[in-house]
């Protein structure tokens, strides 16, 4: 076991405690230590929550009816990109830039 | 400590013996339309769900048809059982359309001449079949297994089609007759598909309801269809459930229901989804005809079952 | 012996030429009069082929917004035919489109766009994951400091993490929706957690250490080894900041000893 892979019983505790602090869960902290936790926490924000964003994604349903859009036979030279890749930027400067083959 | 309430993890819904549906008009449930039906008392009429869209393990698709199912009689229209192909039923599947039987307790419960898996693949569409003594006998093995599988019986919807088979031997009312009377299941009726194949195949719309088993029709569907060309130029109308009811349909559906009298109706409406009052207004134009047509006023029917 | 039936095959003539277009309409087709029905045969084809395109731009609509939709069609179009589904569940298509958008010769200037797939197919299934109340705090609460080590996690059924080497959670989050999308670095490394504690699907950015972490925890880890190994990827790995964020985030529904 490598120093750095060792994690004390101690530092667990400590951080579940102030974790559960965080969590406003009682435990056996003053009232000072968890508002510290809690600060603590806020700083180090885990992660910032993204929802209600996906309201009207709520995946594919099954069908019993025929469609009267005609696209069974599309042909890979006859599209060019139209979409928000143009503003996303990835190494080599391509900007996400689409051509048509 | 703040939680969100956890969801329960075997909901047990206070459910009422499936109501039997009588006269009534009801309508596809789109999950787009529940803050809007929700708003509302619940009202007369139905709802009609594809069954494979709720054989997920959980999550929000439940909570929704449950929120349906407590104030309104429910509909299961299975899309993707494959009863009319050659090979054997999933059991897996199966087993999930019977589990959902159960914990919904439907008023209908439905499926389709048609077939969609072959082999591993399933295509998403509802296939047609020959109409032989061979796919008879295997359709009606197919329906005896599902039928004893939810412990009742299902109507089985009349196909719209657009090609027909060269073995064929029976015309399709004489393949419904016969599984009707060899199986005891009922028939869901699909107006719009009747006129969209008496159209696509040149038979006489009018012919095929009269020659159809209508004691045996437990529920009428009908919804709108768009018209594109066969190979010879003539059209082709396409089952596209994605605009209101044709008229030549809603005449049919008029007739039918002044000799035969009330039969549940349902308005299927599956693509470019109008907001629910649109929906709504074509389901009460079906319960105009409906109540027009209605016996006496009679006290509701409690016991009976769908 | 049986006899073969004549019509027995009728189902596997259809599916030969369904998502082949090439191929012509079965033998056994034929439209009024005996006619031929190749046009009729092709709204078959048309209407499984467009119901499944259409099912993955239900599952992936922020790799459409990214790309467009005429070209997320063609993609989509290639991918169908390859591989169509193996089950009538819909919701559950797609799961090798990631990898298929992996390897697409023309979306290989979007190099972020197999992790965003991955993350939007990850969405799917937390929404539809079986429901479980999340884990009380409390019972942590209740665990004795010196037994917090060995102690283990039950994953959430909706919980998943998703890796990348590129922006994927910013790029999902700013498409998954039609507000104006900024522009993006694209460059920068995220990982996502995503969550289902009540019926809302949650995703999150994780900090540094944080998807290690909580994929060891989920993986059934102790608790002492996979906070070891998550300091030994990211020495600024916060410890008591993702217990904290996992478990509000309901990323768990129990926890049990090595030895329960």
């Amino acid at each position: 076991m490598s120093a750095k892979k060792t994690v004390t019983s101690l530092a667990l505790a400590g951080a579940v405690t102030t974790a559960l602090a965080s969590l406003a869960v009682a435990g056996p902290l003053t009232k000072a230590e968890v508002d510290a936790a809690v600060a603590a926490k806020k700083e180090k924000c885990f992660g910032i929550a993204l929802k209600g964003q996906n309201d009207c994604a709520a995946g594919p349903g099954t069908t019993c009816q025929g469609t009267s859009t005609t696209d069974f036979q599309g042909n890979a030279w006859k599209f060019v990109a139209g979409g928000t890749c143009t503003s996303i930027d990835v190494p080599g400067g391509k900007k996400g830039s689409l051509k048509p083959i | 400590m703040r939680h969100d309430a956890p969801p329960a993890l075997c909901p047990t819904l206070p459910l009422r013996f499936p109501p039997p549906l009588g006269g009534t008009a009801g309508t596809s449930f789109k999950p787009a339309h529940l803050p809007a039906i929700l708003a509302e008392p619940p009202r007369r009429g139905f709802f009609e769900v594809h069954a494979e869209n709720y054989m997920g393990a959980g999550g929000p698709p439940h909570r929704q048809l449950e929120a349906i199912r407590k104030d309104h009689p429910l509909s299961i229209h299975g899309v993707c059982m494959s009863i009319g192909g050659p090979q054997p039923l999933d059991r897996d599947h199966l087993a999930r359309f019977r589990n959902l039987v159960a914990r919904y307790q439907p008023s209908l419960v439905s499926e389709h001449l048609a077939w969609s898996t072959h082999d591993t693949t399933y295509f998403n569409d509802l296939l047609p079949l020959p109409y032989t003594a061979a796919t008879l006998a295997r359709v009606c093995d197919h329906i005896d297994q599902v039928q004893s599988a939810i412990r009742r019986p299902i109507l089985l919807e009349n196909p719209s089609t657009y090609v027909a088979f060269r073995d064929s031997t029976m015309s399709e009312t004489d393949f419904l007759r016969a599984i009707v009377s060899r199986t005891g299941c009922g028939l869901l009726l699909d107006v719009n598909n009747v006129f969209v194949s008496a159209v696509n195949h040149g038979f006489s719309p009018q012919r095929y309801l009269a020659d159809v088993p209508l004691a045996a029709v437990g529920e009428i569907h009908l919804a709108g269809h768009s018209v594109q060309t066969d190979d010879d130029g003539a059209p082709l109308l396409i089952d596209s459930h994605d605009g209101p009811v044709a008229d030549d349909v809603w005449a049919l559906y008029a007739g039918l229901i002044a000799q035969h009298g009330p039969v549940p109706t349902l308005i299927e409406w599956d693509g470019n989804i109008p907001d629910w009052p649109v929906l709504q207004a074509e389901a009460a134009a079906a319960q105009a005809i409906l109540d027009r047509h209605a016996k006496a006023p009679a006290p509701e029917i409690r016991h009976a079952a769908a | 012996m049986r006899q073969p039936e004549p019509s027995a095959d009728y189902a596997a003539q259809f599916a030969a030429a369904l998502l082949t277009p090439e191929r012509a309409a079965p033998a056994a087709v034929i439209g009024p009069r005996g006619n031929a029905a190749a046009r009729r045969f092709n709204v078959y084809r048309n209407n499984v082929t467009v119901s499944l395109i259409e099912s993955l731009i239900a599952i992936y609509p922020a790799v459409q917004r990214i790309t467009g939709p005429d070209f997320f069609r063609a993609m989509a179009r290639a991918h169908v035919r390859e591989t169509p589904p193996n089950s009538p569940l819909l919701f559950d298509y797609g799961r090798d489109f990631p990898a298929f958008i992996a390897a697409y010769e023309h979306a290989q200037a979007m190099p972020f766009l197999p992790d965003v797939a991955r993350l939007e197919r990850a969405w799917l299934d937390a929404y539809h994951a079986a429901d479980a109340a999340p884990l009380d705090a409390a019972a942590l609460a209740a665990v004795p400091p010196e037994r917090l080590a060995e102690l283990r996690f039950a994953a959430h059924p909706a919980t998943r993490i998703i890796r990348s080497n590129y922006a994927a959670v910013t790029i999902f989050s700013a498409n998954r929706s039609d507000a104006p999308v900024a522009r993006i670095d694209g460059s920068v490394a995220e990982d996502a957690l995503i969550t289902r504690p009540a019926d809302d699907v949650v995703v999150r950015r994780l900090p540094p250490g944080g998807a290690d972490f909580a994929s060891r925890l989920i993986a059934g880890q102790p608790l002492g080894a996979a906070a070891g190994a998550a300091f030994g990827t990211a020495p600024d790995f916060d410890l008591a900041t993702n217990i904290a964020g996992l478990i509000e985030a309901g990323a768990f529904t129990d926890i049990r000893f090595e030895d329960a």
